[in-house]
C-alpha cells in the first residue's frame, strides 16, 4: 500500500521519457524557425556604421540586466534608457552575441493574461534595441508572466520588483 | 540527435521527480445557513477487524463540501444504528436531521468488503435508497464517493460530482530554485499523484472531455509549449512549440480540437488546432492580447479574454462569425469559464479590494461576487455546475478554494507545503 504511489510515479516518469523521445519531431516546431529567419531584416543593416562608432568605448556587457515597469504598462521608463543603450551597444559590437529577453508581470490578474503582459514588456525592450540598430536575429523573447517572481509577497514594493524584463545572455 | 536531446531532457525531468505527495485538506471558511441537516452515522463494522477507511466520514465530508448539506456532528448523534430497521425515527426528528444515512460493512466472499448503505427521509419516515456494493481495500474511498454521489442525486435531483478529480500545479521554492509539479487528485484532495515535475514553470492544465488526458503548458525546454499527456499510460505528445506564447489550451466539447493562445504572428491570438490533422485556424486578429479561451457547451463558439477595449474583458466568439463583448461590470474581467448548462459565466472580476471569483448570469447580465478573498485566479466549474474550484492566497501562500455556485458555502484546500494553484475540475469520470 505504502509503495503504490512510488511505483506509479516511477512508471509515469519512465513512460514519460519514452514519449518525449517519440514526440520531438512534431511538425509545429518548424514554423518557429521560419519566423525567426524572416524576422531578421533591415534594422540591423542600416545602422551598421553607428555600431562601429560606439564599439570601442562601450563593448563590455552591461552590469545592469533588469529593468522595471509601471503597473499594466510596457513603456520604457526614462531612467532605464541608458541601461538599454548600453545593451544595444554591446549587441551591435558583438554581432555573434544573442540575448533572451525574459518578460515578467506581477501576480495580480490571471496567469495567461499576464503571460501576454510579460511578452508586451519584452517586445517593448526588443523594439527599443532594434531602433538602436541591434539585429532582430540576436534577440529572442520569452514571457514568464507571473510564474517566476523575483520576490515573494503582496504589496507594491514586491510587485514593482516583479514587473520586469531580464536580459539573459 | 534530436531524439538524444529529448531523452536527456526527459532524464533531467526524471531527476527532479521526487515522490512527494501533495494531498490537500479541506477547511470550511464560510458555512451555508440554509444547508440541509443530515445525519451520517458511522458504518457498523461487522468484519471483525478494523476498517482502513471511515466511510461515513468520507460521505459526510463530501456532502458538507457541496455546500447544500450540513452534516450533524458525530458527538451529537444519539444512536448508532447500522440499518434503517434499527432506526427510531423520532430520535432523529428531535435532533433536527432532515435525512439519515446508515450503513454496514461485512467481509465479502472474495476477501474484500461488502457495504450496505441506506438513505432515509426522516421527516417523511421513508427509506429512499438502499444498495449493497463491494470493494477492495484500495477501492474504499472511491466507494465512499460513489455513495455520496447516489445520496446527493437522490435528494437534490442533481448528479453528484464527488467521484471526479482535480488537476493542479504546485510550486515549491523561490527565485531560480522553484520546483513545479502537476498533480491529479480526487476532488476532495486525497490520493494526489504527481504526473509531471520540472524546474521550469508548468501552467494551465485542461482535461479532455473523456477525462483521460490533460493538456498543459510546460516551459521545460525553457520556452513554453503545449503538451497532451495520457493519464493512464503517462505517454505524451508535444502539440505546439511556436516562437512566443503557446498557452491556454482548451478542449472542444467533442475532444477533437484544442483552442489556444499563440503569439507566433505577433501578440497573443486565439487559434483552434484540429488534433488529428494538426491544422490551425486563426480566430482573432487584433493588436490586443487575446487569450484564455473556453468553449461553449454546444461547441458553437467560445468566450475569451481580450484587452482590445483597454482593460481585460470577456468576449464571446461565434464560430460562424461575430464577436461580442460579454462583461461590462468593473474594469477587469478575465479567465471566463462557462457553466455546464451554458447559463452562467464564472470569471475573475476586480472589485474594490482585489480579484475575486464572480458569476455573471448570461441572460440578465447580472454579476454576483462569490468570494471575499483578494487574489483569486483560475476558476474551474464542477461538471454538475454546483461548485467552483479556484486558486487564492492565504498569507503569502497559494491555496485552492472551493465555493458553491451560489456563493453560500466556501472552503479552502491548503497543501501541507508550498504553493498550490491552477486547479482544473475533471469531467464526470463514470
Amino acid at each position: 500500500m505504502q509503495f503504490t504511489p512510488y511505483a506509479k510515479g516511477l512508471l509515469v516518469a519512465l513512460s514519460l521519457s519514452v514519449m518525449a523521445g517519440c514526440s520531438s519531431s512534431g511538425g509545429a516546431q518548424d514554423g518557429d524557425m521560419d519566423s525567426a529567419n524572416s524576422g531578421a531584416n533591415t534594422a540591423g543593416m542600416n545602422t551598421g556604421a553607428n555600431s562601429n562608432a560606439n564599439q570601442m568605448s562601450n563593448a563590455a556587457m552591461p552590469d545592469v540586466r533588469t529593468i522595471y515597469f509601471a503597473f499594466n504598462k510596457d513603456t520604457i521608463r526614462p531612467e532605464f534608457e541608458s541601461v538599454l543603450m548600453g545593451h544595444a551597444q554591446y549587441l551591435k559590437a558583438n554581432t555573434s552575441a544573442n540575448v533572451v529577453l525574459e518578460g515578467h508581470a506581477d501576480e495580480r490578474g490571471t496567469r495567461e493574461y499576464n503571460l501576454g503582459l510579460g511578452e508586451r514588456r519584452a517586445k517593448s525592450v526588443a523594439r527599443f534595441l532594434t531602433v538602436q540598430g541591434v539585429s532582430p536575429s540576436q534577440i529572442e523573447i520569452v514571457s514568464y508572466g507571473e510564474e517566476r517572481p523575483a520576490v515573494q509577497g503582496h504589496g507594491e514594493s514586491s510587485y514593482a520588483k516583479n514587473r520586469r524584463v531580464v536580459f539573459d545572455y | 540527435m534530436r531524439r538524444l536531446t529529448a531523452w536527456m531532457m526527459a532524464a533531467a525531468l526524471l531527476a527532479v521527480t521526487s515522490l512527494a505527495r501533495a494531498d490537500l485538506t479541506i477547511e470550511i471558511t464560510k458555512g451555508n445557513d440554509s444547508a440541509t441537516p443530515i445525519a451520517v452515522v458511522p458504518f457498523e463494522n461487522l468484519t471483525g477487524g478494523s476498517l482502513p477507511q471511515d466511510l461515513a466520514r468520507i460521505i459526510s465530508d463530501d456532502l458538507a463540501r457541496s455546500g447544500q448539506f450540513e452534516p450533524i456532528k458525530r458527538d451529537n448523534l444519539i444512536a448508532l444504528p447500522g440499518t434503517t430497521q434499527d432506526v427510531f425515527v423520532n430520535d432523529w426528528k428531535r435532533l433536527g436531521a432532515s435525512y439519515l444515512v446508515v450503513g454496514q460493512v461485512k467481509t465479502a466472499s472474495n476477501g474484500g468488503y461488502s457495504i450496505q448503505y441506506e438513505l432515509m427521509d426522516v421527516l417523511g419516515n421513508k427509506r429512499m435508497l438502499g444498495e449493497v456494493i463491494t470493494g477492495s481495500n484500495g477501492e474504499l474511498r472511491a466507494r465512499g464517493h460513489y455513495m455520496s454521489d447516489e445520496i446527493f442525486e437522490e435528494i437534490t435531483g442533481i448528479r453528484g460530482a464527488f467521484s471526479t478529480k482535480i488537476a493542479y500545479i504546485t510550486a515549491n521554492g523561490v527565485g531560480d530554485n522553484i520546483r513545479f509539479a502537476l498533480y491529479v487528485a480526487d476532488s476532495d484532495g486525497h490520493n494526489s499523484q504527481e504526473i509531471l515535475a520540472s524546474d521550469e514553470p508548468i501552467m494551465s492544465p485542461a482535461w479532455s472531455p473523456d477525462g483521460k488526458k490533460l493538456a498543459y503548458v510546460s516551459f521545460e525546454a525553457e520556452r513554453p509549449a503545449i503538451y497532451v499527456q495520457e493519464l493512464g499510460s503517462g505517454r505524451r505528445a508535444k502539440l505546439t512549440g511556436f516562437r512566443g506564447i503557446n498557452g491556454a489550451p482548451a478542449w472542444s466539447p467533442d475532444g477533437r480540437k484544442l483552442a489556444m493562445a499563440l503569439s507566433k504572428d505577433g501578440q497573443p491570438e486565439i487559434y483552434v488546432m484540429d488534433i488529428a490533422s494538426r491544422q490551425f485556424q486563426r480566430l482573432t486578429n487584433n493588436p490586443a492580447i487575446d487569450t484564455e479561451p473556453d468553449w461553449l457547451p454546444d461547441g458553437s463558439g467560445m468566450v475569451f479574454t481580450s484587452d482590445r477595449a483597454g482593460s481585460p474583458q470577456i468576449y464571446r466568439l461565434d464560430l460562424s462569425g461575430g464577436t461580442e463583448r460579454v462583461t461590462y461590470t468593473g474594469n477587469y474581467n478575465s479567465r471566463g469559464r462557462i457553466s455546464p448548462d451554458g447559463e452562467n459565466l464564472f470569471m475573475i472580476n476586480r472589485a474594490g479590494n482585489g480579484y475575486q471569483v464572480a458569476k455573471q448570469d448570461l441572460k440578465s447580465g447580472r454579476v454576483t461576487s462569490l468570494t471575499d478573498t483578494q487574489w483569486d485566479e483560475s476558476p474551474s466549474v464542477a461538471p454538475n455546475g454546483t461548485m467552483v474550484i479556484y486558486a487564492t492566497q492565504q498569507g503569502t501562500r497559494g491555496v485552492l478554494g472551493q465555493v458553491s455556485a451560489d456563493g453560500r458555502a466556501q472552503f479552502s484546500l491548503p497543501s501541507a507545503q508550498g504553493d498550490v494553484r491552477e486547479p482544473a475540475w475533471s469531467p464526470f469520470l463514470n
